[in-house]
């Protein structure tokens, strides 16, 4: 039996429209993100169709599936990496149709990378302070001519740096090369530099890959407690299972473009459509 | 720890650049006034400079944003002739020459940010070697263009003509660009000292904007221009701003150069020129402005100073490129400069 980490409020969770489920402490609220029959097609491949989600403001949800299903696709679309074919993406209420990238972090969207995407020449805190990109105010004259704006925002956005860094202790590596750190404190450097975007909804695209089980655990205390800190919604896609039963309250599976279940995790880990797609049709007895 | 360690290591570095420039810039002056220079060779010292800081600005563009320009000449020609029309315009209007080349500078980064601009409106929705491409032709239009343009000045002031060498002039005005033949007669008031001045100024301003958020989100599009757009960055702004800055100080160069000549023509601000400036970065190292200043400098002078063995400077001058290319890039060679110099330790790894 799975390990579940999940925090203080974890509520059950109630039906909604569109066959979705939130918790039960988001109900009343306008979801963060409500996707309606979202599709792209890559020339002749459909390779996400008729994908409906509804997720709670506060809610921890996975993304599951098996290799080449889709989610990553789903990521590309609600971003807007690619544009989609059809349907709808409302994230807190809002329709996101002709927005870009750009717009869509200033609405609240950060992810991470199943292929990660650090600025690796510039340092750990060089990355963190990009994310704050758009909370730090001051221009390039400010900057060059180096103005008393350019001095207090970059002191106070170097402090607000070390408070992220230090949620995954990493404070003491500010200084270092983001592409010379290794592997796990490369993903964890790229979940800092997302809640930097001060998002409402966290994307994470498989971020326990490459991590050991001690490290794989750390994470999954440490999103539950980001989710409770920033009072954020997280979408993640992972393959580790203790990490998607343990901290995630609603799951959604897909296989070849197409959901094929959704609910909690003990639904689930019984349902015999999941189990299929997973380990391949059982012969008929 | 750590992190003051290096963050000391890139203000220190900058610390450095200014240093040698300054202390190359004394010496120079120096055995230039004690007569230690030969006529030919103080009269590359401004050429140095106006080298020194395309280096530098194309440096912007290929080192930190990340992106091939071949055409960082037309921007120098841009300037330069913006800049010596100003000049010539201005003669009586701003008798002091250094009031005059000041402004002379400006109006040529002025123009050459207003074209930077124009190109980089098409130019910016390109990447690698199609933009390698675009800014390759654009070289070659501007000079095309300045090769067809005619200015003339009279006491109702400038006065321009495309293709066409018929302007008529009111008494006592006078030709100052003669499409292909250029611009003769300058009045050279461009001086070594406004040069150094110059290279500080490109220092500071391109020192000062990559240590600052809009520097910092340059070279995000460098590193990673999708994970860039994932925290907010707004790609085009940011290329823009490198590549209309780049551009700006190139115009400014451009004008130092062309007045410290007695004639300038279009020919000169050719792809040979854009592909020397851009062997300058590439031997300096990309993101590397000492390593630009060194590189231009020596190469800039090389060619004059070996003018005497005349059989063997072909020979010393690839020599002493390669030698160049391995100072700057080889890890070896600079883990050993790093021990020379004092304060600095052991290269992390
Ligand atoms: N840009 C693209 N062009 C064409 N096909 C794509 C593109 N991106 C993804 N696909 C296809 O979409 C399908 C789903 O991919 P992906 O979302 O990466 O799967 P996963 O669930 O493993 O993350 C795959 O068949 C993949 O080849
Ligand atoms: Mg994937």
């Amino acid at each position: 039996m799975p390990k579940r980490v999940t925090s203080v409020n974890d509520s059950p969770l109630v039906p909604m429209p569109t066959e979705a489920f939130i918790p039960q402490r988001d109900l009343g609220k306008t979801p963060i993100l409500e996707c309606r029959h979202l599709g792209i097609d890559f020339g002749g491949l459909t390779a996400v169709d008729d994908f409906n989600l509804i997720l709670g403001r506060t809610e921890i949800a996975g993304l599951i599936g098996p290799n080449g299903a889709g989610k990553t696709t789903v990521f590309n679309l609600l971003t807007k990496v690619y544009q989609p074919t059809r349907g709808t993406i409302l994230l807190d209420g809002r329709d996101t149709h002709s927005m870009n990238t750009v717009q869509i972090n200033k609405m609240g969207i950060a992810r991470t990378f199943q292929n990660i995407r650090l600025f690796n020449n510039l340092s750990v805190e060089d990355n963190v302070k990009l994310g704050m990109h758009n909370s730090i105010r001051y221009g390039m004259f400010s900057g060059i001519l180096r103005l008393p704006a350019y001095w207090t925002q970059e002191r106070i956005a170097h402090e607000r740096a070390l408070e992220l860094l230090s949620l995954f202790d990493m404070q003491d590596l500010a200084g270092a090369k983001a592409g010379s750190l290794p592997y796990g404190a490369q993903r964890r450097l790229e979940i800092v530099r997302a809640l930097a975007t001060n998002p409402s909804l966290l994307l994470l695209d498989e971020p326990a890959a490459g991590m050991n089980p001690s490290e794989t655990t750390e994470l999954m205390e440490n999103i539950v407690k980001i989710r409770d800190t920033f009072n954020i919604a997280v979408l993640l896609i992972e393959h580790d299972m203790n990490l998607v039963m343990g901290i995630c309250e609603g799951i959604c599976v897909l296989n070849f473009g197409k959901v094929i279940a959704k609910g909690t995790p003990a639904q689930i880990q019984s349902d015999p459509t999941v189990i299929e797609a997973y380990l391949g049709k059982k012969k008929e007895a | 720890m750590n992190k003051l360690k290096t963050i000391d290591r890139s203000v220190r570095r900058n610390f450095l650049t200014y240093a040698i420039v300054i202390v190359a810039y004394v010496l120079l002056q120096l055995l230039s006034s004690a007569r230690g220079f030969s006529p030919t060779l103080r009269g590359q010292l401004v050429p140095i400079c106006a080298y020194v800081v395309m280096a530098l600005s194309l440096n912007l563009t290929v080192g930190i944003l990340g992106e091939l320009s071949l055409g960082h000449a037309g921007f120098m020609s841009v300037g330069a002739f913006s800049g010596a029309i100003a000049a010539s315009a201005l003669q009586a209007a701003v008798p002091s020459p250094g009031a005059r080349l000041a402004i002379a500078m400006l109006i040529g980064a002025i123009f050459a940010g207003i074209v930077g601009t124009i190109i980089s409106v098409p130019v910016l929705r390109l990447n690698g070697d199609y933009l390698a491409i675009v800014t390759l032709a654009f070289g070659q239009i501007i000079k095309s263009l300045i090769e067809n343009l005619y200015v003339g000045v009279d006491d109702a002031g400038l006065h321009f003509s495309f293709l066409k060498p018929s302007i008529t002039l009111a008494q006592g005005g006078r030709m100052i660009l003669n499409g292909p033949m250029g611009i003769p007669n300058i009045t050279k008031i461009s001086t070594f000292l406004a040069g150094f001045i110059l290279i500080l100024i490109t220092l500071v301003i391109i020192f000062n904007l990559v240590r600052s958020r809009a520097g910092r989100a340059i070279m995000a599009l460098r590193d990673n221009r999708i994970a860039a757009e994932s925290v907010g960055i707004n790609v085009t702004k940011y290329k823009m701003m490198a590549f209309v800055t780049s551009a700006a100080l190139a115009g400014a160069a451009g004008a130092l150069f062309a007045l410290g000549q007695n004639t300038i023509v279009a020919a000169k601000f050719d792809f040979n020129t854009s592909i020397l400036i851009l062997v300058f970065v590439v031997l300096g190292g990309l993101g590397n402005m000492l390593g630009s200043i060194i590189a231009a400098a020596a190469l800039t002078i090389l060619p004059e100073a070996l003018r005497g063995f005349a059989d063997y400077r072909m020979l010393i001058y690839a020599i002493v490129l390669i030698l160049v290319m391995l100072g700057t890039n080889s890890p070896q060679l600079k883990a050993m400069l790093q021990k020379l110099l004092p304060g600095k330790k052991r290269e992390e790894v």
